[in-house]
């Protein structure tokens, strides 16, 4: 704040441009490097995962024992699996339950977490506190924990797995969303609007809402990183989608008990594309919380 | 500061409450009828009838809770029909194993965490900071199972100096005994921490080298050592605690997944068998443990913080 005084001379003359706070938070982010990188490491690999096998066209559904555990090679290059299907193809298809999970697991988060968050935080006083303990109780239970007992009860689909994440995953956004209303609620534009004769659900659907749909925005990104890391935990461990579908965490679960025998484009392929995923999202979270934050925006 | 202390440990005893409401709804519906489970699927429906009239399972659900809550009171976690021990037992005898293997992981990624962040902070925006601050948002992206591979092709597979597999002994202090054997697990346990840890302690360090008496301390004429160690590390340090209050959660899950992989024998390799055992008893016991651990890591840390930083009790 202290340097701006120096080169306010002529104040009046000083106009600021007619830029709205949503085309200034899309300038900020398109000048941010690692930002527009992870945006297009994001697009890459959904179009290599939903577009890709249709260009590249492998069987999926019929075991080839023949052709189990072929090393990469000009018919399949990225080998194949125990199983005998092609890595290359198998990654594709993995790659979709993936990205579908996290992506359902973040909505759903974000849906049930911002209208916990808005009503809490709108109705205030004892109703809060309650709601609030709530949250507290279920955050200190471990994530993995509830989310693998709830997993041993219900069929692995890509839906059910979403639900359970989502079910559980709603806390951090409900708390960022509360605490964002309740700072909004008391500002100054607020009360002038309840002056001018505003009724309530004008300021919520005027300016509540949009002003804290910076935040939801942002949470989103980091949801769906954090879902597509849980999701091929639960893979991992064996609850994962049910065999002959499959997502990256059943994948690699598949894939560790060849690496004892050299196999590794078993593992780092689907593990080198996991893990770039889940970076382009914490970037892209990252810069968008740069950019939507006005007290974090680089001038 | 008392009414400060007394409203947390209120606040975290209602939570710690409605853990125990949690996992108490998750056991009555999913275990089903415990005399089915305790007799067998060759009993009768009378004799299970009889079996949950005598044992009072067949009350309503809130004398239920009401008993399921005073054997938690009395320290009684349950017993596990599937392994036929009290969970109490099965959670003592794995209980040492497993905070050896996160006690050590936690505290070489403090010693690790701490010294990097303030580096990085000194050093900011240098090929030093940047190498850092990749590899860590690198591992910070990766599922603990994905590291732990990793290092096994690199440490067992490829150069073959270390064991893919933990020690099977059943000493708790096997970490001391074997070191060799325990290398890889508490490896990967801290290599995720640190990158979970160096984050936040590198922006903490940024934020206080910022502070005026950061500039005091220089302009008394300290070398560049005296003010990091002396002044800068103290401070920097106060984030970290209400971090590592915040993070057990995750350390318990990191630990359940190294201890899956390497097949360590302690709670998280308990927990894992009694997911595929669908052993409730077991699953909700240890998980209302670690709910327990999660609440006093926040209350301690919070209670650290307001020791040492007046300003927060009255937040």
């Amino acid at each position: 704040m202290t340097e701006t005084v120096t080169d306010q001379k002529t104040p009046a003359l000083i106009m600021p441009e007619a830029t709205s706070g949503w085309r200034l938070a899309m300038r900020s982010f398109v000048q941010n490097r690692l930002a527009v990188i992870g945006l297009g490491t994001i697009v890459l690999l959904a179009l290599f995962c939903f577009v890709g096998p249709h260009l590249y066209v492998t069987d999926q559904v019929s075991v080839d024992p023949v052709s189990s555990l072929l090393p990469p090679d000009g018919g399949h290059p990225l080998g194949t699996d125990a199983q005998g299907f092609d890595v290359l193809g198998r990654i594709m298809k993995g790659g979709q339950a993936s990205l579908q999970i996290g992506l359902f697991a973040a909505l759903i988060a974000t849906a049930i977490g911002t209208l916990y968050g808005t009503v809490a935080g709108l109705i205030g006083g004892v109703v809060d506190g309650i709601m609030m303990r709530v949250v507290d109780t279920l955050l200190s239970i471990p994530f993995l924990f509830i989310v693998l007992i709830a997993a041993t009860r219900f069929s692995s689909t890509v839906l059910s797995l979403s639900l359970i994440l989502g079910a559980f995953s709603w806390l951090a956004p409900a708390r960022l969303v509360r605490a964002e209303v309740l700072s909004l609620r008391s500002r100054g534009f607020v009360a002038a609007s309840t002056v001018m004769g505003a009724t309530k659900l004008r300021i919520i659907t005027r300016h509540l809402i949009p002003n804290a749909l910076g935040v939801v925005i942002v949470n989103i990104t980091f949801q769906v990183a954090d879902a597509i890391i849980a999701v091929s935990l639960l893979g991992f461990l064996g609850f994962g989608l049910n065999y002959p579908n499959v997502e990256w965490g059943t994948q690699l679960s598949n894939g560790v008990s060849y690496l004892f025998e050299g196999a590794w484009w078993l593992i780092y392929p689907v593990g080198g594309c996991l893990v770039l995923v889940v970076m382009a999202f914490n970037f892209v979270g990252d810069a968008l919380r740069d950019s939507i934050d006005v007290r974090l925006r680089r001038r | 500061m008392i009414q400060y202390v007394l409203r947390r440990l209120a606040t975290s005893a209602i939570v710690v409450l409605g853990v125990s409401v949690i996992t108490f709804i998750i056991l009555h519906g999913m275990s089903g009828s415990p005399g089915r489970a305790i007799l067998g699927v060759q009993a009768s429906a009378e004799a299970v009838a009889a079996f949950n009239r005598e044992n009072g399972y067949d009350d309503s659900i809130v004398v239920q809770y009401f008993s399921y809550l005073g054997k938690l009171l009395h320290g009684d976690l349950g017993y596990s029909y599937k392994l036929n021990q009290s969970v109490n037992a099965l959670l003592a005898e794995n209980a040492g194993r497993t905070a050896m293997l996160a006690g050590v992981a936690l505290l070489l990624a403090i010693v690790i965490a701490v010294p990097l962040g303030v580096f990085q902070a000194v050093k900011r925006n240098s090929v030093g900071d940047n190498v850092v601050t990749t590899l860590t948002f690198v591992a910070y992206s990766m599922p603990v199972f994905l590291f732990a591979m990793l290092l096994i092709q690199v440490f067992a597979l490829g150069l073959g100096i270390l064991p893919a597999q933990a020690s099977q002994s059943s000493s708790t202090f096997v970490i001391f005994t074997e070191p060799r054997a325990m290398l890889l697990p508490v490896l990967t346990l801290t290599g995720v921490t640190v990158a979970l840890y160096s984050r936040y302690q590198r922006s903490a360090a940024l934020d206080q080298l910022a502070q005026d008496y950061i500039r005091v301390a220089r302009a008394k004429g300290l070398s560049t050592r005296m003010v990091l160690t002396r002044h800068l590390l103290r401070n920097a340090c106060l984030p970290l605690v209400t971090l590592i209050g915040m993070t057990i959660p995750l350390l318990l899950a990191g630990n359940l997944v190294v201890e899956s992989v390497f097949n360590y024998p302690g709670l998280g390799l308990l927990f894992f068998n009694s997911l595929n055992n669908q052993d409730y008893p077991v699953l909700l016991g240890y998980t209302l443990v670690a709910s327990t651990l999660t609440v006093l890591g926040n209350l301690l840390a919070d209670l650290l913080v307001a020791a040492s930083d007046p300003r927060t009790q009255r937040a």
